[in-house]
């Protein structure tokens, strides 16, 4: 991994304190902290409904926390304004769009937005950002194209290029290689290192955890809406950690080209999640 | 995988310090295929057509109707006027003759303009309330009459032709679609958030129960000729409309199209939903409410004029996206030039095709407007 290469004591771009999320009684996230850093890739995990989602939600601030702090380039975000935010902090959702009436070009061109005044018309410098953002998500060719006619992994460029063109400090990506084929899948991590290569701070809730392991210099594993271990992949993902938090018994496994995760179901029935709650359960009873 | 398949950029040494340094190069600009895909979609080309089309129709449906009177006429005597009026405000010009006698020049400029200026003012406003509606609802069968607003208005009217409440018809109009626009936000607001979707099924809920009562009272009360002028309104319709009510739509048109214009930047952020709004720094709840409420006092103005006039706002802003794509700078006063268009010749065809009889427009708008929403259904099918 990179990033036991490169012990470079920096301030984060970005660090949240004690964020917390609530549906009414319910809470969804409980107290994450969580740093991104310029040129890291930094991976959030977790089951389904962990609270990945909201997580990212919240730091772009189209969710407001119920208390906790998001810092942006030592800055509390409630004190910026929300165009100031989105000059700094860029977000790539996971859902497909089929009807969007906007050529590419124009989508891209979205991330100009923070940037322009309302009335205003594109103006060059725009137009040159929006081409060298789809340059380098290797998806020029596809600038005149109806955005609704792309591929899903066209698509995912397409928006990491209109997230490029924002020109964000930290790059926000959920889920990005959610229903993608197994070459767009590693096209679009490989895009994901060569952003944060060129110095922006990726956070990435990503599901795959053999990905996550490969990609990304530092983990978070949510579960239930608390962190349950964050670290360097190699270090947080342990059998044991993935066995308490998913309820799979995972190895690591030594091949020729690298290691890999192989997954089996829990020996004895139910899995240890399920046990755990299901012993909730009969304690409520 | 490996890592050195996943690094394919340049190594953090070598790569740029920021992603975009300072006098980075100039990329190509202009390839052929985007020159040609930029043209088609230009607002610089459609919108001088647009305009273009619309000034032809305007002139042309002023010299259709049972009087013969030419373009040339026509010209001549708005030359007439003009040069009188500055000549009444003491400019030294000579003022030519009128070439139309006093009861033509009547015909034109009391009967037909003030009502063709009507039927625009209100087709550009239908079209730019259904643009921005589906934008803000992400519904692609969003229109002006969305939140009750026109059924609202029907009551009011229906209150004043039947039941003779003592104010001005647009009045009351006006007045019964703000009431119902504010009984659709309460009702939405009850007991939760104000969502889209809570938003738009209480504006159902709420005209329905208007249009209940509508019927209900045209049931109880409506004797004789009272039908047919009751109907004539419910179906949308500007026989006899004045430059009065010319004034009404154009200043709410015009006043309201602007404010919405300037937003148009923020409605493109809406195209991938409310979270990615707010990623590009927009306040998603704020600019909806401060939209849906603007379109809905522009909706009431129209209304109390032309009655509900369906379709327009509907069907005007899915053409105009189909022929230069989404983007609402252009969107917007491209529909708003294509709506007008549309509801002039909807309306020279409903006051001349049964002539002496005049059909209510609304009844020409949906007969246009369904086959041609139909049209674009089967079209989009095909497309996914």
């Amino acid at each position: 991994m990179s990033g036991a290469t490169e012990p470079a004591v920096t301030v984060a771009d970005l660090w949240t304190s004690e964020l917390r999320y609530r549906i009414n009684a319910t809470q969804i996230l409980g107290g994450v902290d969580v740093s991104v850093r310029s040129g890291r890739v930094t991976g959030v995990l977790g089951p389904n409904g962990s609270g990945k989602s909201t997580l990212l939600r919240l730091i772009v601030g189209a969710l407001p926390p119920s208390s906790g702090h998001v810092h942006l380039m030592g800055r509390d975000v409630a004190r910026l304004s929300r165009r100031e935010r989105a000059r700094r902090v860029a977000f790539v959702e996971q859902e497909a769009h089929a009807e969007v009436d906007l050529r590419v070009r124009d989508v891209v061109l979205l991330g100009r937005t923070p940037h322009r005044p309302a009335f205003s018309g594109d103006s060059a410098a725009d137009l040159d950002l929006v081409e060298a953002s789809l340059r380098r998500t290797g998806a020029l060719d596809l600038a005149d194209r109806e955005f609704a006619t792309l591929s899903g992994g066209e698509k995912q460029r397409v928006q990491m290029a209109r997230a490029l063109a924002q020109t964000p400090r930290v790059l926000l990506l959920d889920e990005p290689t959610n229903h993608l084929d197994v070459a767009a899948q590693l096209q679009v991590l490989a895009l994901v290192r060569e952003v944060a290569a060129a110095g922006t701070g990726v956070l990435m809730a990503i599901h795959d955890l053999a990905h996550a392991a490969t990609v990304c210099d530092d983990v978070l594993v949510l579960d239930a809406g608390v962190v349950a271990a964050a670290g360097p992949p190699r270090e947080v993902l342990t059998p044991d950690l993935i066995a308490a938090v998913y309820g799979v018994r995972a190895e690591w496994v030594d091949g020729e080209h690298g290691s890999a995760l192989v997954f089996s179901p829990l020996l004895g029935g139910g899995s240890a999640r399920q046990e755990r709650t299901m012993s909730a359960e009969a304690f409520r009873l | 995988m490996t890592r050195t398949d996943l690094d394919g950029g340049p190594a953090p040494g070598t790569a740029d310090p920021g992603p975009y340094p300072a006098g980075a190069r100039k990329p190509a600009l202009s390839s052929p295929g985007r020159t040609r895909a930029a043209m088609s979609r230009s607002v610089l080309l459609w919108l001088p057509v647009a305009v273009g089309v619309l000034v032809a129709s305007l002139l042309v449906s002023l010299t259709i109707g049972p009087a013969q009177i030419t373009v040339a006429e026509i010209a001549g005597s708005a030359w007439h006027h003009l040069l009188a009026w500055l000549h009444g405000l003491g400019i030294g010009v000579d003022v030519p003759p009128n070439p139309l006698t006093q009861i033509r020049d009547g015909i034109v400029w009391a009967g037909r303009a003030p009502r063709l200026a009507t039927g625009a003012f209100v087709g550009a406003g239908l079209a730019l309330c259904g643009g921005v509606m589906q934008a803000i609802t992400r519904n692609p069968l969003a229109d002006p009459y969305l939140l009750g607003v026109s059924s609202g208005a029907a009551l009011g009217a229906v209150a004043v032709l039947l039941l003779g409440l003592g104010v001005a018809l647009p009045v009351a109009a006006f007045g019964g679609a703000l009431l119902a626009l504010g009984a659709t936000l309460a009702l939405a607001g009850i007991g939760g958030a104000l969502t889209p979707n809570r938003t738009i099924l209480a504006g159902i809920a709420v005209a329905q129960a208007c249009s209940a009562l509508v019927s209900f009272t045209i049931f109880a009360s409506a004797r004789g000729d009272a039908y047919r002028e009751i109907i004539n309104w419910l179906m949308g319709s500007l026989a006899g409309r004045t430059w009065a009510w010319v004034a009404i739509a154009g200043i709410a048109t015009v006043l309201i199209g602007f404010i919405v214009l300037a937003f148009g930047r923020t409605l493109d952020a809406f195209a991938f939903g409310d979270a990615a709004a707010a990623s590009l720094g927009v306040h998603v709840t704020r600019t909806r409410w401060v939209l849906l409420t603007l379109t809905a006092l522009l909706t009431g103005a129209l209304v109390s004029v032309s009655g509900a006039i369906g379709f327009v706002g509907l069907v005007l802003p899915h053409v105009v996206r189909l022929l230069i794509g989404g983007r609402h700078l252009r969107l917007l006063p491209v529909a708003a030039f294509g709506g007008a268009t549309f509801l002039i010749w909807a309306d020279t065809a409903a006051r001349t095709v049964f002539a002496p009889q005049e059909v209510p427009v609304g009844i020409l708008t949906a007969a246009i407007g369904a086959p041609v929403f139909a049209w674009l259904l089967v079209r989009s099918r095909r497309a996914a």
